[in-house]
């Protein structure tokens, strides 16, 4: 394990105040700047000395990244915004309670009230070989530790493996996912929307990041049409234990429902690969279904079809298929609501 | 701001290993091609370049007289290798070096499979040239030595009386050498870098060797892809060129005309079917 100096390496801190401050700063510095939003992630690799920016800037103190409100029939939420400000806003929990229930399965309520919506979409893999210090394909090497003969792979991936087996560990990626939210990424050059779909990447295209964030680009704020408000929803989350933990597998859907029949379903699931995985597949299949046993069991068996296990992860095969049978059946998911 | 050669990491012993090449390298190969590119067309702009003189020819062919119309260069299993290995190259340096230069998508698994491809073709060849093909006609040696300076000459413009190439004019063959070495190099480390990517091939496991050995395993393939680059660039240029255009059609349909080859080739180096006078051999 990496050494934890608990003191940080020197390095210039920005705080600014505008968001066109912060932009020209970013451009300024490029590749050595280090975006710090609440700094649970950020804190970790200063602490431990493995990244050593040359300058962190700091947005706290840029007020139009925070808050929730309304836009159109969805919602803008500020990418400062922190996980409890989004749990315990009444917008996201009267329309979007796939969020809510998301953002509240992440971590404990200390960690909730300081890290931010925007930190947790783009935080970094905890693949413990990574975190670690050692200089794996993530880090820009030419190895990966977690996927050898020997390796402890517990948490890691089951789809998606390209030399790194590493999974996306965000509890709120997945309802975002199935919300159909658009990620508005800023930088000195201009806007550019993303759906939350495509803002993660896997190792195939850029092995060295979760996100399609490059340096210089800052993600301002996430837009969530009012397309899935009220839908049915479903969010659970399977973890070693109930808080203050990372999923080893987690499932947030929308389902519109017609009586009997599914109409139509977004259904996502994080932890198994680098991005949080989109069943696409699952959801045309059940569309027009009726709901029932026979649905379920057979979009279960869907969604795991190529999955791949490493030497100690193949118990996430049944998981996510139950996982994927539970939200189709819908109903209580266990998780019960802290507030 | 200079440019870095290699890129180190930390292994978990500790040991600080190289990881990769720098890739400012790749840009260093492509504008050392580029300029050898321009220079090498000025210079063709600007100097005088020979071939056997017409009337030579005409008297080389009046007493040649049993040289066919046609005289086969590249049999078709060498020329499928030819074009297997170019397909297959250039298949391993856009799926590698794209990535690098900002073109993102998943390149490893096509890459070992080109690799593959190109492993296989080379081994195919080295067993086909050494046992159907006159394995030394592409080598270079001291013996090259008056062709290396009769060449010169004939660049300059001057004295042409010197010997003409034999089946692989000069310049082929070292650019064959160039190719040998960082082809080969690039190949036997991809073989093994095989063992750390997923294929379905066997399990992978990076401890079959030590981390410093992997880590100059590393360094060779990358310094040999992105020479490559360069010898690539160079080989497409050649290829292009007009007045090489009947050795590029050679590699496609197999042969040459009899006139190409009497005024480019020594016909007592390369020996075809009737490339002796009828009634003795050629005066040496
Ligand atoms: C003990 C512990 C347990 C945890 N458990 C869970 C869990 O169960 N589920 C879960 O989902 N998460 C969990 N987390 C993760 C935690 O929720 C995230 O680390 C946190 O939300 C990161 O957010 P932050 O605001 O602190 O971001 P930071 O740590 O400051 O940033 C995280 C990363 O995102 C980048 N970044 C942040 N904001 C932006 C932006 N606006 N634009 C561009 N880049 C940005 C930063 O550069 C950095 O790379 C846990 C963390 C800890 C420490
Ligand atoms: C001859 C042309 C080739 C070129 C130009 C080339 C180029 C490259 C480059 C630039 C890399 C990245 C290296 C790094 O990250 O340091 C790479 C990786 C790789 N190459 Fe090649 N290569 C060639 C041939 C081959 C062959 C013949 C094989 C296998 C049969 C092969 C297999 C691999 C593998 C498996 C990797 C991934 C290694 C990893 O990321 O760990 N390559 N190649
Ligand atoms: S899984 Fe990814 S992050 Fe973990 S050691 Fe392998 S390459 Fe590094």
């Amino acid at each position: 394990m990496a050494v934890i100096h608990d003191m940080m390496p020197a390095f210039e801190l920005f705080q600014p105040a505008s968001l066109d401050d912060a932009l020209g700063l970013l451009d300024r510095h490029g590749a050595d700047a280090w975006v710090m939003a609440g700094g649970l992630d950020s804190f970790d690799w200063l602490k431990d000395r493995i990244r050593k920016p040359a300058v962190v800037v700091e947005l706290g103190a840029i007020d139009g990244l925070r808050g929730v409100k309304a836009a159109g029939d969805g919602i803008e939420i500020g990418a400062m915004t922190t996980l409890t400000e989004v749990v315990t806003n009444p917008l996201v929990r009267e329309k979007f309670g796939v969020l809510f229930q998301g953002a509240e399965a992440a971590a404990s309520p200390q960690i909730r009230n300081q890290g931010t919506i925007g930190g947790n979409l783009s935080q970094d893999a905890r693949c413990w070989y990574y975190r670690a210090g050692w200089s794996c394909y993530r880090a820009g090497g030419n190895v990966c530790y977690a996927d050898t003969p020997t390796a402890v792979n517990r948490e890691h991936a089951i789809f998606g493996a390209d030399r790194c087996v590493a999974v996306n560990p965000s509890d709120t990626a997945p309802a975002m996912i199935a919300l159909d939210a658009k990620m508005v990424i800023r930088s000195s050059k201009g806007e550019r929307i993303v759906d939350a779909q495509d803002y993660f990447v896997g190792p195939g295209t850029d092995i060295t990041r979760l996100t399609t964030l490059q340096p210089g680009e800052l993600l301002t704020a996430i837009r969530i049409p009012g397309t899935w408000a009220g839908a049915e929803f479903y969010t659970e989350k399977v973890a070693d234990r109930k808080v203050w933990d990372f999923p080893l597998v987690n499932i947030a859907s929308a389902m519109k429902v017609n009586g009997s029949t599914i109409e139509r379903a977004r259904i996502v699931v994080n932890a198994v690969a680098a991005q949080p995985m989109r069943l696409e597949a699952v959801e045309q299949f059940v569309a027009g279904k009726p709901r029932n046993e026979e649905t379920a069991n057979a979009a279960g068996e869907l969604a795991v079809r190529g999955a791949v296990p490493l030497a100690h992860n193949a118990y996430k095969i049944p998981l996510m298929r139950n996982l994927v049978k539970r939200a189709i059946r819908g109903g209580d998911n266990g998780w019960a609501s802290t507030s | 701001m200079g440019i870095d050669f290699l890129t180190r990491g930390i292994t978990p012993w500790g040991q600080s290993v190289f990881t990769h090449i720098s890739w400012d390298l790749l840009w260093v190969s492509f504008f050392a091609g580029v300029v050898f590119l321009a220079a090498h067309s000025v210079y063709m702009l600007l100097s005088a370049h020979s071939k056997r003189a017409s009337a030579d020819v005409d008297a080389l062919e009046a007493k040649l007289k049993g040289l066919p119309e046609k005289i086969q260069r590249h049999s078709l299993p060498a020329r499928m290798f030819h074009w297997i290995m170019a397909a297959s190259m250039l298949t391993l340096l856009f799926t590698s070096f794209l990535p690098i230069v900002g073109v993102k998508f998943a390149w490893v698994e096509w890459h070992w499979m080109a690799g593959l491809v190109l492993a296989a073709s080379i081994l195919y060849h080295i067993i086909h040239a050494t046992f159907f093909m006159d394995f030394w006609s592409i080598w270079v040696g001291p013996k090259d030595i008056p062709e290396l300076k009769s060449e010169m000459m004939r660049e300059l413009g001057g004295d042409t009386s010197g010997p003409k190439a034999a089946k692989y004019p000069l310049g082929n063959r070292l650019y064959h050498m160039a190719i040998v070495v960082t082809g080969i190099g690039a190949s036997a480390t991809g073989l093994f870098m095989m063992k750390k990517v997923q294929t379905p091939f066997f399990t992978r496991d990076p401890y079959i060797l030590a981390d410093a050995t992997w880590s100059w395993m590393y360094v060779a393939h990358g310094a040999a892809g992105v020479a490559l680059v360069g010898l690539t660039m160079a080989h497409i240029y050649f290829a292009i060129r007009p007045e090489k255009l009947w050795l590029t059609k050679s590699m496609l349909f197999g042969f040459i005309t009899r006139r190409q080859y009497l005024e480019h080739h020594d016909p007592t180096r390369w020996r075809v079917p009737g490339s002796e006078p009828v009634g003795g051999r050629p005066s040496e």
